[in-house]
Parts: structure tokens; sequence; C-alpha cells
């Protein structure tokens, strides 16, 4: 199963599933990662973690550990 | 009447407000900038109020600033929304504008930033979005203010008609419609007894708001009935409720942005950020970037323009004293009066007023870092760093706020989502070394390492810094243990910063300087001078030493002993300092002329590590017990930050002596 913090930076993923719960996941669904999105990866922070995204044309960031709650398919 | 300004964070918010009001108010690029609802009357139109609020993405009330929002608008009905919406990204916009559409309150949607949208060749349709909405939908630029006034008259009109929303229903045929409108009748009654809108209520049963189902107090048989609906749309739709709620309100977003936007390529606003981004969040030029920024702004307030702008102001004040006296003088007046008014007066308020420059260009520069987007690059790329030691990178923005005053940096701690890394960075904004202390620090530099100054400035904050860290760890390992709060957060684009608004700041700043000047320091110079002139009782004395705040002072002087610094004299201004930092610079000022009568370097060193992390002053002291609603922690914090000072004073002192200082 493939998670949003294993994509290389520079490519596109399409979400197909959010885990998590509570206000956490209510703020990703909230912020548009909800099934079907496409997201991707710009870069990683310099000391490797967090990582910004691009979604529904804005820029997000989130921490890695985070991010292996959004299941993708490239 | 009274509007409410709700949007997302960075789309302009601000901007529109200072338009339609006029008001001093300060323009954020951060997430969240605005954390408490101010409000103005609306520029040439009669009895019409704005109420701006906190930036927020969704009314699902899990955050501080979603729970102002809705409270707002469900407690003080007001007669209008203002939903601004920035036109460079209206789908994650509209997000929210959905959910106030369901509120059933006469709304106008503000379409922002259409200056970019043109520049960058897309247009949206206004007419197709108003119709697919329900809402009239004005195009504006709030920073050029183009459509301004259109957007007043369309708004006055919907508000005096009344004109509610006219599209209610965002959902295509299907599950997610069937059980809304389900729910909706079946709560129909009960959300008109509570004055919500039945697809407000239904919606939020589905969310599970708690506050909503109390209000609308639904009875058992009928939340069974609800639960049910609930269940069988998630089986029927594959996803959860609020994944489903989520979809919904995004699928019909689409649909409406596909019709109606025309984007024919990346803004240039975008394009900019990007490269900007390539380099400021670089793998190994982020950090080299951000100490270098930070570097540079220190020197430049303490050693450049801030210094010379201090020193005139200095001589332009000792010139006006020494005026004053003469003019007393040859009017024969009495020698109290003239002590008074010179050694009282001149010497407490004159000693804080030279410092404006230093305090004015370091809140230019915390502005600009903030207004330009830079504050949230600074979060990213410090979030694992800050991790380590319990916080998460979105706390680097109340502590940076903390170096101009304490009191904005605790309210800014409400951007943050968890009450953990809230409360622990409260707690740390203290060792962030605010802007009034610079004068306490010139002073001592100026007397006794004139050739280090910047150097023990950057000790000083930076040992504040080291300290905080210290502090954050054992924290982290014993009050705070426990798993650090997600970080999500939007970059917004770089932007240049209004000089307006910059400008503003830096005013509003100046004032609230020179208001603080006036009215604590006038009174506390007055105070101090008084005790010093005369004992206890009453007459006057020609030498402080036999005054009465000799006699306070030489009470609590002795706990001041190993650090070096056991005089009255130095006591004493602790004291005021309590009253506000720069009061201790006003104090000595008042006390003596000569600094080096009761310090020495190796002392001067002690005092300054003891003003730099015992208690703050009364009015962050104030904030905090506000925004920990607690008395007995915030004693505890005061009483923690006294005893770190006195401990570190203490090291610092007998080492500085040790050394032959």
């Amino acid at each position: 199963m493939m998670t949003l913090d294993k994509v290389k930076a520079g490519c596109t993923c399409r979400v197909t599933k959010v885990n998590g719960d509570g206000e956490f996941r209510y703020r990703l669904l909230d912020m548009g990662l909800i099934p079907k999105t496409l997201v991707k990866v710009i870069r990683f922070a310099p000391m490797g973690d967090p990582m910004e995204v691009r979604l529904r044309g804005y820029e997000l960031t989130l921490r890695k550990s985070d991010a292996t709650m959004i299941e993708v398919e490239e | 009447m009274i509007f409410a300004l709700i949007g997302n964070p960075n789309c302009g918010k601000t901007a529109l407000f200072n338009q339609l009001t006029g008001a001093n108010q300060h323009v954020g690029n951060f997430p969240g900038v605005t954390v408490d609802g101010k409000s103005g009357a609306i520029k040439g139109v009669k009895d019409c109020t704005v109420v701006d609020l906190p930036g927020i993405y969704s009314l699902r009330p899990y955050s501080g600033e979603e729970i102002v929002t809705r409270d707002f608008l469900l407690k003080s009905k007001p007669d209008g929304i203002i939903n601004i919406v920035d036109g460079t990204n209206p789908e994650r916009n509209l997000y929210l504008t959905l959910q106030l559409l369901e509120m059933g309150i006469p709304t106008v949607v503000a379409l922002n930033m259409m200056d970019e949208v043109a520049a960058s060749g897309g247009s949206i349709d206004v007419k197709k979005m108003s119709e697919s909405l329900g809402v009239p939908v004005v195009p504006i630029s709030a920073v050029k203010n183009e459509g301004v006034r259109d957007l007043v008259n369309v708004l006055l009109d919907t508000a005096k008609k009344k004109i509610l929303p006219s599209v209610t229903d965002f959902c295509e045929e299907g599950p997610v419609h069937r059980c809304i409108h389900a729910l909706g009748y079946l709560l129909e009654d009960h959300a008109k007894r509570a004055g919500i809108s039945s697809r407000f209520a239904a919606t939020k049963v589905i969310e599970g708001d708690a506050e909503i189902v109390d209000l609308i107090a639904p009875d058992e048989n009928e939340l069974e009935a609800a639960e049910h609906n609930i269940v069988e749309m998630e089986s029927e739709y594959g996803m959860d409720r609020h994944a489903a709620l989520a979809d919904m309100r995004y699928t019909f977003i689409e649909k409406v942005c596909s019709a109606t936007v025309i984007r024919c390529r990346e803004s240039k606003e975008h394009r900019r950020s990007q490269a900007i981004d390539k380099v400021l969040t670089n793998r190994y030029a982020a950090i080299p970037i951000f100490v270098g920024a930070m570097f540079l702004i220190f020197y430049l307030t303490f050693e450049v323009v801030g210094y010379y702008l201090s020193l005139l102001i200095e001589m332009g004040i000792d010139k006006l004293c020494l005026l004053t006296e003469a003019g007393l003088n040859t009017l024969q007046t009495n020698p109290i009066m003239i002590s008074l008014i010179t050694d009282g007066i001149f010497q407490g308020v004159g000693s804080v007023l030279s410092f404006i420059p230093y305090i004015v260009v370091l809140f230019f520069f915390l502005s600009v870092l903030e207004d330009t987007g830079y504050m949230a690059r600074v979060a990213f790329v410090m979030d694992k760093l800050l991790r380590k030691i319990g916080l998460s990178g979105k706390s680097i923005v109340p502590m940076l706020i903390g170096f101009g005053c304490s009191v904005p940096a605790v309210m800014s701690t409400r951007t943050l989502s968890g009450d953990r890394d809230r409360k622990m960075t409260i707690l740390l904004i203290p060792f962030m070394s605010c802007s009034a202390k610079i004068p306490i620090y010139a002073l001592f530099t100026a007397a006794f390492f004139p050739q280090y100054k910047a150097l023990v400035m950057m000790a000083l904050y930076f040992g504040g810094m080291a300290i905080g860290i210290l502090f954050a760890l054992l924290l982290k390992y014993t009050l705070f243990r426990g798993k650090p709060n997600p970080f999500v957060m939007e970059l917004p684009n770089y932007r240049f910063p209004s000089p307006k608004s910059v400008l503003l700041l830096m005013w509003s700043k100046a004032k609230d300087f020179l208001t603080k000047a006036f009215t604590v320091i006038f009174i506390a110079s007055i105070i101090i001078w008084f005790l010093q002139s005369f004992d206890i009782r009453f007459n006057h004395v020609d030498d402080a030493g036999s005054s009465m705040l000799a006699a306070i002072g030489g009470i609590i002087a002795p706990i001041f002993r190993p650090c070096g610094f056991g005089t009255w004299q130095a006591s004493t201004a602790l004291i005021a300092g309590f009253t506000a930092k720069e009061a201790v610079v006003s104090t000595l000022g008042v006390l003596t002329s000569d600094l080096s009568m009761i310090f020495g370097p190796a002392s001067a060193f002690g005092f300054l590590t003891f003003t730099l992390l015992y208690t703050p002053c009364v009015a962050a002291v104030t904030t905090i017990k506000k925004e920990l609603k607690s008395l007995p922690a915030t004693l505890l914090i005061i009483l923690v930050q006294c005893l770190i000072a006195w401990v570190f004073a203490t090291i610092v002192y007998q080492i500085a002596a040790a050394c032959g200082g």
C-alpha cells in the first residue's frame, strides 16, 4: 500500500483514502485532501521533514508521519 | 446593521477590512494573524459596523478561531456576511463559502485579487458563479481598492431586503443528498425553534457537532433515526460521514469552477513564489538564510538605523531638559518643583523615549517577515527542530513576535491547533527577549561594554533562547509528555507587503509606546522621584540613600547580593520593571546619574541576565492569564521566571567576577 509520505518530490499521485481520526483528519478533509484528489509533492524541508504538496491550486505542508495516514496511487 | 467579514487566511481579508473602515489594522500573510474579532464602522455609510473575524478554512469547530467565528454567526446574528474569496484560488476558498451559505444569513461573496487573475490571463464568469452559488458575487481588488464601493452597495441592498442565499442544495442526487434532506426534514421543527436553518442543523448533526445537537435538542428517537440514516448513507456511498460531506462540497465546487473559472496559465505571483521557495527553502541554503536574516535584522536595528535615530532623540531631549531647567530657574521656581520636572519626569520619561526608534525598527522588520509570507516558510523549515523540543513549526511565529512584544505574541498562540502546543509556546515566550528590554541592554552596554554592543546584545538574545530551549526540554519530559499536535499548514504565495499596512503598524507601535511613556512610565517616574526625594517622615532629603525608596529597596536588596547587584537602587529598578520593562531604565535614570557607582562590569552582566529572564511585565502577565485561563498557573510562571533569572544571574555574575570582571 502506497502512502503520501513515500511519494518522491516532483511526482503526482491520487488520494484513495484518508485514515486517522478526530480533528487532524477533519483538517485534512477540509483542506481538500479527499479521495480522488490529485496531489503533487513539491519538496521536503531541509531536514527531510515536513513535506510540501500542491493540491487544488495551493501549497500545503504536513509532516511525513501525518502523511502516512493518506493512502495514494500513482 | 452589523456585518461579519469572513474568509480563509491569506485571502486579503484584513486589507478589505482596512478599505471598508479605514481603521489602523495589520494585514498578515501568515495563516491566522487576526486573532481577535476587530470591528469598525463602514466608511461613508451610516450605522454600519463590520466585524473582522479570524481567517478560517472551515466552520467545523475544532480550533479556537473556528469556534469564535461560528459562535459569532450563531449568537450575534449579523445582518449580513461578507465572504471574501481569493479569486486566484477559488476552489479551496469556496469550501468555507458553502458552509456559510447553509446558515441562511444574507451573504455577499467578495471575489478578491481579481487584478492578479486578470494579469495572468485568467477570468471568472462572475454572473454565472453568482447564479450557481445563489448569492451576489462582486469582483474586487482589496489592495487596489477596486470594486469595494460596489461591494458595499450590493451588501447594503442584500441585507436591507434580507435576501437569503437562493441555492441551498449543493449535492447531486445520491445517498448524501438523500441523507441531508431526510435529516433536514426530521429536524426542521427543532431547527426552527433554535433559530437556525434546517440544512445547517442536518449537516451539523451528521458531523456530530455536539454543541449544535444540544442547541436543537432532538429527542432520542429522532437521534436514533438520524444515526440510522447516516450509517445507511455511509455504506451506500462507500465513505464515512466526514469524508462524504467534504466530498459532496468539493464535487459541487469543482462543477462551479469548471463552468465559471478560466485559468489561462499559472499566475505570475505563484510562479514567482515557486522560484523564491527554491532558494529560501533549499535543502542547504534555508537555515543559513534564516539565521542570516535574523542577524541582519538585529544588526540593522541595534547598530545602524535604530542607533543613530535614538542618538538624535536623546540629544533633543537633553537640550529640552536644559532649556526647561534654565527657564524654571529664571522664573525662580521652587527647587523641589524643578527637581520633580528635571530629575523625575525628564530623566524618567526622557530616558525611555529615546528608545522608540529601536522598537519601531524591530517591528518594521517583523511585520515585513510576516506580511511577505516568509514566516510560514520559517515554520516549514524549522518544524523538525522545534519538534525535538516538543513544539511545532507554527510556534515559531509567536516566538518571533515575542521579540517585539510578549502581549501580541501570547495572543497569536491562538492560531496553534492543539492545547499542548499553545500552552508550551506561551510558557516559552517570556524567554524571547521583548523589545521593551532593549533600553536596558542599550543603557548597560553603552556604559560598560561600548565596543562589544552587538556582541552582548546577541549573547543576551541567544542566551534567552538557549535557556528557553532547556526549559522546553524539561517541560517536554515532565508536564507536557505526549504526542505533538499535527502540523498541517498552508504555504501562501509570497506577496510584496503593502507599505500602507507596514507604516500603519509601525505608527501603532510607536503610539502604544508613547502612550506608555506618558502614562505608566510618567506616573512611575513621579512615584520613584517622590519616594527617593523624601524620607519616611516626608522630609526632603538631599542624599537619596536616606530616602523611603532606599529603605524599601534595602529590604529585598540582600536577595540579589549573590547576583552582584545587592543595592537598593537595582532592586527598586527591578520592582518598577514589573509595571513595564522600560521603567527599569527610567528608574535608574532617576536614581543615579552614573551607573558605574552601582554596577561594575561583572554585576552589569548579572543584572542584564536577570532582566532578560525575570517575570514578564504586568501587561504580558495579564494576557497570559487570559489565555491560560488560570491564576495559579500564571502566578507559578512569575515565580518560576524569577527563580530561573536569579539562578542564571548568579551563575553569570560569579563566573564573570571570577574571570576578573
